[in-house]
């Protein structure tokens, strides 16, 4: 290689880099604002006079009101739909800031991803080796797999709840877990960080999901039983899809996803082996990791046990990714182990 | 069989709680076999399991957030120090030392006591299941199935649910396993199953559990680990645990069961970018084991991290480096001897502390000797900058090595008894007065100090030395086969769907005067995961609906057979 040569691969290198920067500050632009879309779509539905409200109002009204009459006392969701039928015909405004959102969702994950490559070329390497490219895959899978999710179970009405922990993580790791792209330390030169890192992003980003699913599904049985007693009529909580499409999304993000992540921690596992001298040493990452899978096996049961499903099972879900977030912040940055990869020192 | 028990019996609840329930009346003998049949009901019911899962996890919880003494014995002596009210308490629960504490053990056991409880029967009752296939009898009302239909149709109710039998068995692989059966009042039954693989997965996935368990319990009593510090053109023999620096052995480890082998240590590489970031290392050793011990016959061999060197049964690792600095002394008698000693790194520009012991300086004997041992203690760096009187280092390579050095002379305090760190010496025997400080100097290599009786104390150079562990754990192998299986399993277990699927054909009272008219009642169950089951379920009704055609005769061949 020439001098010249050496210079343009350099050159190319500092281009990709600049570039997986601003493509990722463009995905957390459109995080932002498919989170303030879906805010809007949300909130907007209050405008949809609910059942007692348009009574009153005369059957030739808005073609919405009457879906909305003939359908009383049946929450719309429950059928698994989007929308009320009547307001297919002209679609609210609220809708088209919701449709916007799953837009811009789609092109902020386009751009994350695009992000995570140019970084790869930049660095040379997988782009996952520290605590944000870490974040920025795992940020790329949950909205991967929400636009999965919204495009086979009509579940649009939670997506201001699954882009907020998705905003707040990109927003997190493009400004404190920041770092320019680097080389690795010899201890992370491992295929196997190729493998347990991508295993641990992947499964990570879609429990983020199964546990929002968890959260929501709490909060509407809870709204259930308030409004079984004759309050919260008027709730924007009665937009939550039904508990049970919850409880689904749930558990189908869980049972692909628990799989996945066993397959890290084992990877991890034989990592370990390879570097450390021991395939298991109670590490606190190593700790917390178990936590994590004994929670989501909880999970898991408890969905089979009878006087646990529900709530108590959602409970569940919603530790473990507790747990998760627990490791990947918490015991990185204040508890030391021999994970220390976080690059922030 | 009533026919409420075909369905709920794949419950789990009542698979796991359908022992036989106690007679009625009996004696103290009896209550008390009861009473323990209860408590084995209840130790190994799902509910419990869940409850022992979540005291797993909840006993874990400190081995994360506290230091522990077997993965950190400075951190958490030092932890005791800075807490101490609490911190011997914590001691006191062992929860400095969750993981071999006998209340975590306690909760591991009867979580396995329970799983092994649980998975036997279910073992046999799948067995079972496997071999008869599914009972022939049919909930008596199928429209009270999470998914059911009725179709009419035309035709003749036996063959049509031959037919359906052998359409269904036709279907897929790990397809339906069925059984026919004509009911009292003719009605003719066709019961059908899939997805007994997810209950094979299910208990692959449990039963490696137990094996992944049992393999991490032998590893710990016959596996050892131990970690040395050898410098470069140096050399150890592993061949009993003294040869190590620091050896953990299991239990039932002793040194006849270790297998020796013997390592040099040539050379140690590293590079490093300009901001002072490792991107290699790398030692060169030499290798000899087996029949080799004892001859001139070495096997050469590049160590790095993440890439151990394996033979018979031990394993070798790099897993640190650090720097040795030389010192040569020349005595006031005119000897001169050479000292070195790895410094332990301090940070990641390898600012490094360490002490040189000179026990038997020349030229003393008896008490004598004792008053007069050497220490030379302080700070070493590679890369020498001086900020404040302070030596520390500015870049990991040796490109500018320096000392900063204290020399002691006096009583090192070795024969108490006491193991002393191999790093610093005590100073104990400093603020006693036994250790008296002669001179201090910050050095680079050539230079040197003399003290007051002649003695000349030179920094000669560095070398480099590596940490090397040796791991031995004879069940890792099964560790590995358990945990493959377990994941092949989960997948199993979580991916597989099992199903059933009921269709009653009798003739059709209701449509009357149309001859031969047929209902098909369809009912079909998912037994987790409803959902997806309803398109399959559409088209598991179309195969009673396309058998409407051959009834009419419009399939000469079927018809022909059916007759
Ligand atoms: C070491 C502890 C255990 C772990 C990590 C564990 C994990 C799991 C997982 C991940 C599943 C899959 C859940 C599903 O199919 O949806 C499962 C299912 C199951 N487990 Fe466990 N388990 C443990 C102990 C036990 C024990 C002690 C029992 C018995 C009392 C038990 C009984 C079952 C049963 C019956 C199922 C099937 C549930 C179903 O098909 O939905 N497990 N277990």
């Amino acid at each position: 290689m020439t001098m010249a040569d050496v210079e343009s691969v350099a050159v190319v290198w500092q281009l990709a880099s600049r570039v997986s920067d601003l493509t990722f500050e463009g995905a957390l632009a459109g995080y932002v604002t498919a989170l303030a879309c879906h805010a809007v779509e949300f909130a907007s539905r209050r405008a949809v006079p609910s059942a007692e409200v348009s009574a009153a109002v005369p059957a030739n009204a808005a073609a919405g009101a009457v879906a909305l009459l003939t359908r009383q006392g049946e929450d719309p969701a429950d059928a698994g739909q989007d929308e009320a039928p009547g307001s297919a015909a002209r679609p609210g405004w609220g809708e088209r800031f919701g449709k916007a959102a799953v837009l811009v969702a789609g092109i902020g994950f386009t751009m994350n991803v695009l992000s995570l490559i140019t970084r790869g070329m930049a660095a040379h390497r997988a782009p996952w080796g520290n605590m944000y490219e870490i974040v920025s895959l795992m940020c790329a899978v949950a909205a991967g797999a929400w636009l999965v999710a919204v495009n086979r179970a009509k579940v649009r009405r939670i997506g201001l709840f699954v882009m907020f922990p998705i905003a707040v993580l990109s927003f997190v790791a493009g400004t404190v877990l920041y770092t320019p792209a680097g080389s690795l330390v010899p201890a992370l030169q491992s295929y196997w960080l190729v493998v347990h890192v991508l295993a641990v992003a992947i499964s990570s980003g879609m429990l983020m999901l199964c546990g929002v699913a968890s959260a929501m599904y709490i909060v509407r049985t809870r709204y259930d039983l308030r409004r079984g007693r004759g309050a919260g009529a008027r709730s924007l909580l009665a937009r939550l899809p039904s508990p049970d499409v919850l409880d689904r999304i749930a558990y189908r993000t869980a049972i692909v996803a628990f799989p996945l992540f066993t397959f890290a921690v084992v990877a991890g596992a034989l990592w370990a082996e390879a570097a450390w001298g021991r395939y298991w040493g109670w590490d606190p990452k190593e700790t917390t990791a178990l936590i994590t899978w004994i929670l989501y096996a909880g999970y898991l049961h408890a969905r089979a046990t009878s006087g646990w499903r529900g709530s108590r099972a959602a409970w569940i879900s919603i530790l473990g990714f507790a747990s998760i977030m627990f490791n990947l912040f918490v015991v990185n940055m204040v508890v030391s182990g021999l994970h220390s990869y976080a690059g922030l020192n | 069989m009533p026919p409420r028990d075909s369905i709920t019996a794949r419950n789990d609840e009542d698979l796991l709680q359908n022992h036989p329930s106690p007679g009625k009346s009996r004696g103290p003998l009896a209550v008390g076999v009861a009473m323990l049949r209860n408590l084995w009901r209840r130790l190994t019911s799902m509910r419990t399991a869940l409850v022992l899962l979540f005291l797993l996890a909840l006993a874990s919880l400190p081995g994360a957030l506290l230091p522990q003494w077997s993965t950190g014995r400075a951190k958490t002596a030092q932890y005791i120090l800075d807490h101490p009210t609490i911190g011997p308490w914590l001691n006191r629960l062992g929860l400095f030392n969750v993981f071999s504490a006998p209340w975590f053990a306690a909760v591991y056991l009867l979580l396995f006591i329970s799983l092994i409880g649980c998975l036997t029967p279910r073992s046999w009752e799948l067995l079972r299941q496997i071999r008869t296939g599914p009972p022939a009898t049919a909930p008596r009302n199928l429209s009270r199935l999470p998914h059911h239909a009725t179709v009419t149709i035309t035709g003749d109710a036996a063959e049509t649910a031959r037919h359906v039998r052998d359409r269904l068995r036709q279907s897929g692989v790990g397809g339906w396993r069925t059984a026919t059966r004509t009911e009292p009042d003719g009605a003719v039954v066709v019961a059908a199953e899939k997805g007994y693989l997810r209950d094979v997965g299910n208990l692959v996935f449990h039963f490696s559990l137990v094996g992944l368990l049992l393999s991490v319990a032998v590893g710990g009593m016959f596996g050892y680990e131990g970690t040395v510090l050898v410098t470069e053109g140096d050399g150890f023999c592993a061949s009993s645990p003294i040869a190590y620096d620091d050896f953990r052995p299991g239990p039932l480890v002793n040194a006849t069961t270790m297998t020796p082998f013997c390592v040099d240590v040539d050379a140690f590489h590293a590079a490093y970018t300009p901001q002072g970031q490792a991107t290699t290392f790398r030692a060169d050793i030499r290798f000899q084991d087996g029949a080799d011990l004892g001859t001139d016959t070495w096997q050469r061999r590049a160590l790095q991290v993440n890439d151990p060197l394996r033979f018979s049964g031990d394993r070798l690792y790099l897993l640190g480096h650090g720097y040795t600095p030389t010192f040569r002394i020349t005595y006031p008698d005119g000897q001169v001897r050479t000292y070195a000693q790895p410094f332990a790194p301090e940070d990641s520009m390898f600012t490094s502390q360490g002490a040189i012991k000179v026990t038997d300086p020349p030229g003393y004997s008896g008490d004598d000797l004792r008053q007069n041992q050497l220490a030379i203690v302080g700070i070493f760096a590679p890369t020498a900058v001086v900020t404040g009187g302070i030596m520390s280092s500015g870049f990991p390579s040796p490109l500018d090595p320096g000392v900063a050095v204290d020399v002691y002379r006096g009583d090192l305090g070795m024969g108490s008894g006491i193991p002393q760190s191999v790093f610093a010496i005590d100073t104990a025997q400093v603020a006693n007065g036994s250790l008296v400080k002669k001179a201090h100097a910050n050095l680079s290599p050539g230079q040197s100090i003399t003290l007051g009786d002649g003695t000349k104390i030179t920094f000669t150079g560095v070398k480099q030395f590596v940490s090397l562990q040796t791991s031995y754990d004879p069940a890792q192998d099964w560790a590995l086969i358990s945990v493959i299986l377990l994941i092949a399993g989960l997948m199993g277990s979580l991916l597989i769907k099992r199903r059933r699927v009921w269709y009653r054909i009798r003739s059709d009272s209701t449509a009357a005067g149309r001859a031969g008219a047929l209902a098909v009642e369809v009912g079909g169950l998912a037994r987790t995961d409803q959902a997806g089951y309803g398109r399959e379920f559409a088209s598991l009704v179309g195969l009673a609906c396309s058998h409407k055609t051959y009834a009419a005769g419009d399939s000469p061949a079927r018809a022909g057979k059916g007759a």
